[in-house]
């Protein structure tokens, strides 16, 4: 509910400043907001970061560039290979190599599969900060499911340090790709019961429907990405339109928010599009499964990495936007400077401008939808 | 457009506003120009650098500021950097043109004590308010204690 | 061996037992635990209340807020920002009160112990620590024992006697 015009009243009333500490069941992690509000109705938001600050930054300027890997596996643990597939391929960027065909289609699929794990994670505790517990349990089944996958790959269920500078650590296991068909074969009937339950619910619609609208302007002004910009009606997806890796190779949409149940760039929307964008990984999974060749992963892999002097920024499609990395480097075999650019600080800095007006339990359902993970904001 | 191509199309208007050192793809800009060139690249129809993607601060003896800005119309990219003295670091903000910045240099100014003028609200955004010294510049110091509790490893169980 | 006390009383009707057995059963049989969840620990503290790898069947139930929680799991790694929070919450329980330090990084530092200079080396420069379960981050399963040794730590207390109490 908005606030309306009329309160022309003879009470006096004040401001009052509301503290969401950072310790809180539904902020994904410790974040801490100061809520200026008029009742229920808020004013104003400011987010309080820091509280998981560690260092990264200066943790990478006294390792080697292989020594830097699991590190970044920790800043967004909820899509590590990601991170991982982000800055090896900065590094390769530096160092000019060329891939053999085998190793860029393991990795396809291995990204495919953390981006259907991190959606599914997003919509479980979206749903549980709305109210709902049962679509939680759901997806939390599902998705182990996929830490078995990654379990039998690399014996980690978390963070896995498997993509290596110049190929992979190890081989993919016998029966990999069997198990992995039998797992998409099994999801794909799953997906029509998460929809039943959450997609047209009347309360879960109420709830987000028209709720934290971002405008076209404002997230290309704050620097949205990701989920979040397409539910917005912008088309812009880094594997379509600026391709890394093979992607060019694969034949898939890319979803946009159409403001069906609201207005276009609505929670509402956010969430959808994150459930169509697991519908495509699952087409370029079955497609990278199909075609993938033979041969060895680590033919490519340099004995030692020192990569020349210069700088690199180098874009990446993460499950929740636009990671970049920038690379200063003076030809050692350490980075002089390594700087991460998180999408989720980008996206987390428009929440201020998106609720105003909006009262207090709206604050979290628009948190939720913006699916941040507090370790990559603070790194 | 490439490189070489904006900085072409730049040199037309805005001939010794900027500088292009041999090898590198970057415009280095002095402090007192920045607001100038970066408004043309955000306005300018050929250009139009719509989105700020990072600001990167560094120290390599002397303090610096790098901006990473692209186009989503134009699809291109460009990076610019602005380099100021260790004694007295300040930069103007860019924090008008793009929204993005505000907290991006809270970011460089609280891990590196680069001051961005005009800025409408600079302070540390993630360390402790009461930190002393910037982190991340090479002649910082890791402090012996914060607040009563010990910062550094204690080795003396170490064998 | 001895027997429980459940045996027992599925044995006879009427039972003889000591008073701080009991209570100290009633203590381990339900310790509803403080999610204090910080970093990627947190997920996996996460995915043992989850389905597969139930919590709930030793009797925890998470709950949001200190003051209904029996134990504060500290799962993540405790920044110096953080960590007058950290002790803050602790005093908000009521006692008998326990925590288990969950991870490298709330044991020691964790991974970030050579350059961290935001990183509190350890939770237990200020809270004690009951039960230190280690791992990067440690498994549900490998959570789920660390709950049972904090089970079998407060069967051996004797809350009624004075000079052993558990503060």
């Amino acid at each position: 509910m908005r606030k309306t015009t009329e309160d022309k009243r003879f009470l006096k009333t004040e401001e009052m400043v509301l503290n969401m500490g950072p310790q809180h069941p539904s902020t994904h992690g410790v974040l801490r907001l100061k809520i200026w509000t008029d009742g229920e109705i808020v004013n104003h938001i400011e987010p309080h970061l820091g509280y998981l600050h560690r260092c990264f930054e200066k943790h990478c300027e006294s390792l080697t560039y292989e020594q830097i890997i699991p590190f970044t596996d920790r800043c967004d643990y909820l899509a590590s290979m990601h991170m991982n597939h982000g800055y090896v391929l900065a590094v390769e960027k530096l160092l000019d190599i060329e891939l053999p065909e085998r190793t860029e289609y393991v990795r396809v699929i291995i990204s495919e599969l953390q981006r259907i794990a991190s959606h599914l994670m997003a919509i479980g505790t979206f749903s549980l900060d709305v109210g709902g517990i049962t679509p939680f349990t759901w997806t939390f089944r599902d998705r182990e499911r996929i830490l078995d996958l990654f379990e039998t790959l690399c014996g980690a269920r978390l963070l896995y340090n498997y993509i290596w500078i110049g190929g992979l650590s190890h081989d993919l296991p016998k029966r990999f790709l069997e198990k992995t068909t039998e797992f998409l074969d099994y999801f794909e009937t799953q997906i029509p019961e998460y929809n039943q339950i959450l997609t047209g619910n009347k309360i879960f619609v109420e709830r987000t429907a028209d709720v934290g609208i971002i405008t076209k302007e404002v997230a290309l002004n704050y620097g949205v990405s990701g989920p979040n910009l397409r539910a917005s009606g912008i088309d812009w997806d880094l594997r379509k339109n600026e391709p890394y890796s093979i992607y060019d190779k694969f034949d898939f949409d890319v979803p946009l928010g159409k403001g069906t149940m609201g207005s276009i760039g609505d929670s509402w929307d956010r969430y959808y599009v994150r459930m169509l964008e697991m519908t495509e990984s699952i087409k370029i999974l079955r497609q990278a499964i199909g075609s993938i060749p033979s041969g060895d992963v680590n033919a490519a892999r340099p004995k030692k990495v020192r990569p020349k002097e210069g700088e690199v920024y180098s874009r990446y499609e993460t499950a929740r936007g636009d990671l970049g990395i920038y690379i200063l480097s003076k030809g050692k075999n350490m980075p002089h400077r390594l700087k991460m650019r998180s999408p989720c600080f980008c996206n987390l800095s428009v929440l201020n401008e998106i609720s105003a007006d909006w009262m207090i339990s709206d604050v979290i359902t628009i948190l939720g939808s913006l699916d941040i993970v507090l370790g990559e904001i603070d790194r | 457009m490439n490189f070489s191509e904006i900085a072409d199309h730049l040199n037309q208007k805005l001939a010794d506003k900027f500088v292009i050192k041999d090898g590198l793809d970057v415009l280095f800009v002095q402090p007192e120009n920045l607001l100038e060139v970066m408004s043309f690249l955000n306005s300018d129809k050929s250009t139009s650098f719509d989105t700020l993607l990072c600001i990167t601060a560094y120290d390599d003896k002397i303090l610096g500021s790098a901006y990473n800005l692209f186009s989503l119309e134009e699809k291109h990219y460009i990076e610019v950097r602005v380099e100021v003295d260790r004694d007295n670091p300040i930069i103007p903000t860019v924090e008008s043109i793009w929204k993005a910045a505000n907290w991006h240099e809270r970011e460089a100014y609280d891990l590196f004590g680069i001051k961005y003028e005009g800025h409408s609200d600079l302070r540390r955004i993630l360390l402790p308010n009461d930190w002393e010294g910037y982190p991340l510049r090479k002649d910082f110091v890791t402090p012996e204690f914060y607040n009563g509790m010990p910062v550094p490893k204690d080795k003396t169980d170490w064998e | 061996m001895e027997r429980t006390l459940l045996e027992r009383f599925q044995e006879d009707n009427v039972v003889v037992e000591k008073l701080d057995n009991i209570i100290n059963w009633a203590r381990a049989g339900s310790p509803w635990f403080f999610q204090f969840g910080l970093a990627c620990c947190a997920i996996e503290m996460m995915a043992a209340a989850a389905p597969r790898h139930d919590l709930e069947r030793f009797g925890a139930m998470p709950r949001a807020t200190p003051r209904q929680a029996d134990v504060m799991i500290v799962a993540g790694t405790v920044s110096l920002k953080m960590a007058s929070r950290v002790r803050r919450l602790w005093e908000q329980m009521a006692e008998p009160r326990y925590v288990i330090s969950m991870g490298s990084c709330a044991n020691s530092g964790g991974p970030y112990w050579q350059h961290g200079y935001h990183v509190l080396k350890g939770v237990d420069h200020v809270v004690p620590v009951d039960v230190y379960v280690p791992g990067c981050p440690p498994r549900p399963e490998a959570l789920i024992e660390g709950i049972i040794e904090l089970q079998n730590k407060i069967k051996e207390e004797t809350p009624l006697r004075k000079k052993n109490k558990k503060v």
